[in-house]
């Protein structure tokens, strides 16, 4: 009985597993690695801190990632590899309405991510209009973006990697006076609940299944699944926007060769261990978020393990196989079909008591 | 319709057909282009030979994609398993190793990776995105694991082969000082044109070849054709895999160091270059030929750049995108275009 309401998790099986033997394997390494102690930072607030506050930190350009790539994972059936060059983009018109005024304000910084946005839904629309107007594969389609993406960030500073020195950048990328939760986790709160009441007071969630399960079949039934697919392209811009943002903040400048380099293949492995199909159709956002945070432990378990930052991908990949072969369609029918045996069997052992 | 009556004795083009001929012609009016207006260096065939020389191993990689995306998949760990093989050859020769031994070194890493991958694709059914991402991982890992540091080849056999260049007089030409420049090719090039060659008639004449694009195409009907669609999957990945080692192999006589860095990117380019030889990320459409002038445009158009004085190195990839857009819009439009064609 408890097998099968363990299998009732569905979807979030996979994630939830591979979070709880993470944890597990980590308490039993290091009973004391999930403590989280009080310190006072440099500023003198009061602040969370511990390799669990680390996790969860440094995840946060990933999660929100995560989120935007799952709905377009889902509705046109392919990723964005162009996530981290767009991100470059984002950051650097960021920093560049930044450093355009004298001192930075409050305004300033609303103008800047408003300003970042803009231009990231920009380069989203172009990757949508490739991939929902022409019918190219997504993939294919942000390969153009992600070949010259980092390069358009470069020029649009001039080649230079200029610094922001403020304390309201600090503050987003750090921590805000008085709150002893890091930033980037509140953002990353902030978006799962847009994302949770856009899902609640719209039909986005059930237009965009039903695209990605079958394109045609959705648009005889009315839905504009061009508009669809390129409305998830223009979401992820914004998600891709705020990652840009809060990357920058949080080391207070742009470099735009090494800023989220790399992101766009752990993001869509957040995707692909949420229990996502790669293939589009049905999703779950929680199972990307999870994914995401899955990744950023593993990162941090080996690190603990003093394995040095560039070998960490060997490691990585040898989880990841584990992880996808016990979740591939053929290993978990082998599995329920040893699961049913068990069960006829003791089945069978009471029948004949 | 009597149109295309008139014309049904005439064999029409097949969308792979179509496809590689644009890229063709574009690669040759390019180069024409090149000749008239930059002149300098593209009058030369030694210019074609460099070409060549410097992009032997990502033709050969190239191929092996070419055949992995035909088959409806895709393999983005070939960059990094040939940076594996370049740096474990490197060390194994260094320390005294055999010449024999070492190729076949480089061949079993690529043939093992392309096992490992092709028996968790097609066997367990998981999506060839994620699997060989994590080849690419665990490639690009072990590679800092077994030197983060740059290692030279010292290895005098070695040496020797990398230093043979074939050389052809006749092709060369005359420098400033008044010698004779021959023109040379390097081995590696040799093997990489054996190994488009090879392809191109296993793709074209051999039952797996077929396979491949009946696979593609429409993986349910392949199956009802009576196609072992599991094994040919993973027959692909295999050959895929293979060449990662031939080409790394390759890498290795040309650069002559093993860096942890090597073929950064590679995979990526290897992918542009098929899309821009016509091959379908799809699936069903493709073909090497293609795929190696899908190459030399790539190259091409950065040779352009650099002799156009545009040094900056943001010229390159900006141009690299514009040009790679401008053939997947081509490609969409015109595979369009025959679609609504053969419909109506």
């Amino acid at each position: 009985m408890k097998l099968k309401k363990f299998n009732g998790l569905g979807q979030l099986t996979i994630p939830v597993i591979a979070i709880a033997l993470l944890v597990i394997f980590n308490l039993i390494r290091d009973p004391g690695f999930f403590s989280i102690g009080i310190m006072h930072n440099n500023d003198g607030n009061v602040v969370l801190a511990g390799n669990l506050i680390s996790i969860i930190n440094g995840a946060s350009e990933l999660a929100v990632l995560a989120m935007g790539m799952t709905l377009v994972t889902a509705a046109c059936g392919g990723q964005d590899i162009s996530v981290g060059a767009a991100a470059a983009i984002a950051g650097s018109v960021f920093v560049k309405v930044l450093k355009s005024g004298n001192s930075i304000s409050g305004g300033t910084v609303l103008l800047a991510f408003l300003l970042a946005c803009i231009v990231a839904m920009i380069f989203g629309s172009f990757n949508g209009t490739l991939v929902a107007v022409f019918k190219i594969q997504p993939m294919i389609a942000t390969l153009i973006l992600y070949t010259c993406g980092r390069s358009i960030a470069y020029w649009i500073n001039g080649g230079a990697t200029p610094t922001v020195n403020s304390p309201i950048i600090n503050a987003i990328g750090s921590f805000i006076p008085g709150v002893p939760i890091p930033t980037p986790v509140l953002i990353v709160v902030c978006m799962a609940i847009i994302f949770k009441l856009l899902f609640k007071f719209t039909s986005l969630e059930l237009f965009t299944q039903s695209v990605g399960i079958n394109g045609s079949a959705a648009r005889l039934n009315g839905i504009n699944a061009t508009f669809i697919k390129l409305l998830s392209f223009i979401i992820l811009g914004v998600c891709v926007a705020v990652a840009g943002s809060i990357g920058v903040s949080r080391l207070g400048l742009i470099n735009h060769e090494t800023l989220l380099i790399d992101i766009e293949m752990d993001t869509i492995l957040a995707v692909a261990i949420g229990g996502n199909s790669l293939g589009g159709g049905k999703f779950k956002i929680s199972g990307s978020i999870i994914g995401a945070y899955v990744i950023q432990m593993l990162t941090i378990t080996l690190y603990a393990m003093k394995v040095s930052s560039t070998d960490v991908k060997a490691y990585k990949a040898i989880v990841i196989i584990l992880l996808v072969v016990i979740g591939s369609p053929v290993v978990k029918k082998w599995f329920n079909k040893v699961i049913d045996r068990m069960k006829n069997k003791s089945v069978a052992a009471q029948k004949g008591v | 319709m009597t149109v295309k009556k008139k014309d049904s004795f005439r064999e029409p083009l097949t969308d792979t057909g179509l496809l590689m001929t644009i890229t063709i012609c574009i690669f040759v009016g390019m180069y024409l282009l090149a000749m008239l207006l930059l002149k300098g260096g593209f009058l030369h065939a030694q210019q074609i030979f460099d070409m060549l020389n410097d992009n032997a191993s990502l033709i050969i990689v190239s191929c092996g994609l070419t055949i992995v995306m035909i088959g409806g998949g895709i393999d983005i760990s070939v960059g990094a398993v040939t940076s594996l093989v370049v740096m474990s050859c490197v060390l194994y020769l260094n320390n005294g190793g055999n010449i024999f031994v070492s190729l076949l070194l480089a061949l079993g890493i690529g043939l093992a990776f392309g096992l490992v991958h092709g028996l968790l694709i097609s066997y367990l059914e998981i999506q060839p995105f994620i699997v060989t991402l994590a080849g690419m991982f665990f490639a690009r890992g072990m590679t800092t694991i077994l030197s983060v540091n740059p290692q030279k080849l010292d290895h005098a056999g070695v040496n020797a082969i990398r230093d043979t260049k074939i050389e052809i007089p006749w092709l060369g030409y005359t420098a400033r000082n008044g010698n004779l420049v021959p023109a040379r090719i390097e081995l590696g090039v040799c093997v990489a044109l054996l190994c488009v060659i090879v392809i191109f008639v296993l793709l074209k004449y051999l039952k797996l070849g077929r396979n491949f694009y009946a696979m593609g195409g429409n993986q349910t009907s392949a199956l009802m054709l009576g196609i072992n669609v599991k094994r040919t999957r993973f027959c692909s990945y295999l050959i895929s895999g293979l060449l990662s080692g031939i080409s790394g192999y390759v890498f290795m006589l040309h650069t002559g160091a093993g860096n942890a860095t090597n073929a950064a990117g590679m995979e990526m380019n290897a992918i542009a270059s098929s899309i821009i030889g016509g091959t379908l990320l799809t699936g069903g459409v493709g073909n090497v030929i293609g795929t190696f002038f899908g190459c030399m445009t790539l190259t091409t158009i950065k040779k352009i750049v650099v002799s156009s004085g545009l040094n900056d190195p943001w010229w390159q990839s900006i141009t690299t995108g514009g040009m790679l857009c401008f053939f997947i819009l081509l490609q969409s439009v015109v595979l369009g275009r025959r679609a609504k064609s053969k419909k109506a």
